[in-house]
């Protein structure tokens, strides 16, 4: 057929495993041994080497959560020492951040299905590409090596003259790792670009690309000109720290704003390496499990390219009480109003998809319903941050802090769970429990939104970020956002769990259990080493799915299940 | 634990105007999150798998869609925009007539003093239906002053002046935090902020008594002393007078009205002698020198506290206006602000705050 790109084992036999029935020969299997993981130069295999590392950040960086959030039970300081409790609020930040969410969805699903979405056998500098994940472990250690070693206290946004000047904590060390780290996520971004430029299958123009690909280039173009200008600031922390070389502190004749913009030149656009990605794989999810074409994919795909532009002009919204010029502030205040409109065109094509669709709710699916609507409510309660006039009063409150939470973790965490569901039986061959996953799901949905939704409240309250004690009035609201917190948690930690299992007992996924379109369904499920058995050849646009076809479908699975 | 409120106080003529631009975005959030919801939830109910509906030549482009909510959006945020930049100019820009209060941050803990003198710390004692102005600075990391039933904060900086006011409207006791995480006992920098009627203000200005508290009064230079006649007797000490009040203008520039003034640079420039600018001469005299003289004045940078800098300031604020002002420096502790403040806070110039400082910030 001239239509079907479906790949037809040819030059390799493949061996089909007598007990389970699924094609042996994989990624997985190829070889074996820990020289053939730390070795590999298999983008499949290093994704899954991201997924351990940044899984146990993740799990690392969530239990500082946990005690952050049970100091906050009672108003007065308690559990720990406000010395503690200013580490730990530290290095939750950086953890979550750095070693988690900036690689977490291009540095395991991007890894894993660049090269198969676009038809390739790997990316485009495999060695690159482990090279990374090595840089990313020593920045990594660096960083937990200076946390043992005594923490530190500046918060995730080294604010100078007190990073430079005043913290008596491992400053430099921890930035170290953060520097470190930095080319990890440049390597990465260097590697999409050029990877999605020269190694597309033949066929695959850019309109046929899939929306994860257009949002994972704009990504990689923030990663590598945005890191850079963090490694600097850091740097120059550490020599204004160590050699007491003026730049930021006034006392040595420095200029502590200096520090803020540039800081926020590299962390505002960061924030959309979080959620680019994230939208990526949404619009993949959305369109699979509604049976239908992402609705106004040209206008998705610039979007992607419109944010990752645009979002390097706006850095300034985070300094609207700092000192600087009020008309810097309004222009900056403008240009964040702007920004918001490539995110608003998104959350509406994306519900425009579901129209005349045939939905099933399956646990990726419940995702991307979550996603869009936290995703919604934290780019609403955006326009308030930019809006000079509230911004005033709530900045540094813990409106900010709950806006970036119903970003970050309502959208980027949402995201990248629906994702790594949706692509574990291509991952790993199994599926995952289902009736686990839409109840963790669900889980993940309450218990964020209990946790963070009071502190919108708190921030608009006045109660400030960073706060290890509080005045009294304000508990109610924080044993609430606790209580969630601890709902979180539990829905945080059952993936954990059935994933484990399933790779034991999870049934045998097949090469494509969602029906869907994208070349990474039309090889086997795991795939080869070399991903694909022969080339495959686009014809077509991507989502080229039917509502009516997948309803005739479902109409006569459900008569012979009754007939049987 | 059962004081449980939901919404923070208004006690300032701006709380107001923050608030229903506040709410205005607060019924924007809802009705397009209700609006996204119920779509997805009529689509996911609607057309869920296995429900016998017309699915028949489905959309999946339009311009026109694309059009609408690209535009809507669009007008709703600059709506918001302008709104938001209009209630902004209202909190940073202070009225001519506010009087100032001078405060100091530093690792943890709030100083501030009255024009008349009074010290307070982590307390600040104000009249209500009266604009304050609070110049400030930091010694050592960035904290930020923040009056959360006033709805303003601002930075407060180490090395350079920013400010902020307010019109408190309603008495009471409300909080002042610190918003900039500056270290271990960040969370202990919090204080109150006593909006008192006209008149028990005044009894408190002059015993220190009524409403609230007591002032944590300095031995030093407080209790008594007006903050310009305590500038004058520095002025006196470190010896600027010799230069600075002679009687030909030819060592060094003359202060008398020079405040809120037009001053020629001898690189050329011209800048507006406002507070950042006078404090810069003091600390560091070479960094802008005046047109027609030479930089022989010594350095100040580290040999001046900053409460003493700010001694000196309302002192060089206090001779703005030669002719009407005699009194300036020695008028007494009771009537703040009538003596030093007015004439100096005049221009227009030093309205508009962080233009104004961020001038020097950014050199
Ligand atoms: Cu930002
Ligand atoms: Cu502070």
């Amino acid at each position: 057929m001239e239509m079907d790109r479906t790949v037809v084992a040819e030059e390799r036999p493949t061996i089909i495993d007598t007990v389970t029935g699924a094609i042996r020969e994989n990624y997985l299997n190829a070889n074996y041994g820990l020289k053939s993981w730390f070795l590999t130069v298999d983008h499949k295999r290093i994704a899954i080497l991201y997924l351990i590392s940044i899984t146990l950040f993740f799990f690392l960086g969530g239990s500082f959560a946990v005690m952050i959030r049970l100091e906050l039970i009672t108003p007065q300081g308690d559990l720990v020492q406000a010395e503690t409790y200013n580490k730990l609020f530290t290095m939750h930040g950086i953890v979550m951040v750095f070693f988690f969410l900036i690689p977490s969805i291009p540095a395991v699903l991007g890894n894993f299905l660049v090269p198969i979405m676009i038809g390739a056998r790997d990316m485009a500098f495999p060695r690159l590409n482990l090279a990374s994940w090595y840089i990313y472990v020593v920045g990594g250690l660096f960083t937990l090596g200076a946390m043992i070693a005594g923490g530190i206290d500046t918060g995730w946004t080294f604010y100078t003259p007190y990073s430079t000047s005043f913290s008596n904590t491992y400053v430099i060390a921890t930035g170290l790792g953060i520097f470190v780290v930095g080319f990890s996520s440049i390597l990465t971004g260097l590697n999409f670009i050029v990877t999605i430029h020269k190694m597309r299958a033949p066929g695959l123009t850019w309109f046929r690309l899939p929306l994860f690909i257009w949002s994972n280039y704009a990504t990689s173009i923030i990663m590598v000109l945005g890191t850079p200008v963090i490694a600097v600031t850091i740097l120059l922390v550490a020599l204004e720290r160590g050699l007491h070389i003026g730049i930021f502190d006034p006392a040595l004749g420095g200029d502590p704003i200096l520090f803020q913009h540039l800081f926020w030149f590299y962390s505002h656009p960061a924030v959309y390496i979080m959620i680019l990605p994230a939208m990526g794989v949404i619009s993949e999810l959305v369109a699979c499990f509604s049976r239908r074409r992402v609705f106004g994919y040209k206008f998705v795909a610039f979007a992607s390219l419109g944010i990752a532009v645009i979002g390097f002009l706006v850095w300034g919204h985070h300094m609207f009480v700092s000192g600087q010029s009020s008309y810097a502030g309004m222009i900056f205040s403008f240009l964040s109003f702007i920004v918001a409109i490539p995110s608003a065109i998104k959350v509406f094509n994306w519900t425009a998809t579901m129209y005349k669709g045939s939905i099933s709710y399956d646990t990726p699916m419940l995702y991307v319903m979550g996603f869009i609507g936290l995703f919604t409510i934290g780019g609403l309660t955006g326009l308030f941050l930019a809006c000079l006039g509230v911004d005033i009063h709530v900045h540094d409150t813990y409106f900010i802090v709950a806006h970036f939470h119903y970003i970050m973790v309502g959208g980027t965490i949402m995201a990248y769970l629906g994702g790594i569901h949706f692509w574990w039986p291509k991952i790993t061959g199994r599926m995952y429990p289902e009736g686990w996953g839409k109840f963790s799901a669900l889980l993940i949905f309450v218990g964020f939104n209990l946790t963070f939704f009071p502190q919108f409240l708190l921030g608009y309250l006045g109660m400030p970020r960073r706060y290890y004690a509080y005045p009294q009035e304000f508990q109610v609201l924080n044993v609430m956002s606790s209580a969630g917190a601890s709902v979180l948690g539990v829905g945080y930690l059952l993936p954990l769990v059935y994933f484990l299992w399933s790779l034991r007992y999870g049934r045998i996924a097949g090469s494509n259990p969602w029906k869907a379109t994208g070349l990474e369904w039309q090889t086997s499920s795991p795939p080869p080493t070399e991903n694909f058995l022969a080339t495959p050849v686009v014809t077509e646009e991507p989502y080229q799915y039917s509502p009516e076809e997948t309803e005739a479908e479902y109409a006569m699975t459900k008569k012979e299940n009754v007939n049987v | 634990m059962w004081d449980f409120p939901l919404f923070p106080e208004q006690a300032s003529t701006v709380a107001g105007r923050v608030d229903s631009l506040y709410f205005f975005l607060v019924t924007i959030t809802i009705v397009f999150s209700l609006l996204i919801a119920f779509a997805i939830a009529f689509f996911a109910i609607k057309y869920r798998r296995g429900n016998n509906v017309d699915r028949s030549n489905p959309l999946s482009e339009s311009k026109t869609m694309e059009a609408v909510w690209i535009g809507v959006p669009l007008v709703i945020v600059m709506i918001i925009f302008f709104w938001g930049t209009n209630v902004y100019f209202t909190i940073v820009r202070a009225p001519k007539q506010a009087e100032d209060v001078y405060a100091t941050g530093k690792q943890w803990m709030w100083k501030f003093q009255h024009i008349g003198g009074q010290r307070e710390i982590n307390e600040l004692h104000v009249p209500v239906g009266k604009p304050i102005r609070v110049i400030m600075t930091s010694e050592d990391v960035i904290h930020s002053l923040y009056f959360p039933s006033f709805r303003v904060k601002q930075d407060v900086l180490p090395g350079r002046y920013t400010q902020l006011w307010f019109e408190p409207n309603k008495p009471g006791t409300y909080h002042i935090f610190c918003a900039e995480y500056c270290g271990l006992q960040h969370s202990g920098m919090i204080g109150r902020v006593v909006v008192m009627d006209p008149v028990s203000y005044q009894r408190w200005l002059s015993t220190g008594k009524g409403g609230g508290g007591s002032t944590t009064g300095d031995a030093g230079t407080g209790s008594g002393e007006s903050m310009a006649s305590a500038g004058e007797k520095i002025f006196q000490q470190q010896g600027c007078a010799s230069c600075h009040m002679a009687d030909d203008a030819t060592r060094a520039p003359q202060l008398k009205g020079l405040f809120g003034t037009q001053v020629a640079l001898k690189n050329g420039e011209t800048i507006t002698a406002d507070e950042q600018y006078i404090r810069e001469s003091i600390l560091r005299s070479g960094a802008k020198i005046v047109e027609g003289y030479e930089p022989v004045m010594p350095v100040y940078q580290g040999r001046i506290s900053e409460e003493d800098l700010m001694q000196l300031l309302v002192y060089v604020k206090s001779l703005a206006a030669p002719a009407k002002n005699q009194s300036g420096g020695t008028q007494s502790a009771t009537v703040p602000g009538t003596a030093t403040g007015e004439q100096a806070r005049g221009t227009a110039q030093h309205a508009d705050v962080p233009a104004a400082n961020a001038k020097s910030g950014s050199k």
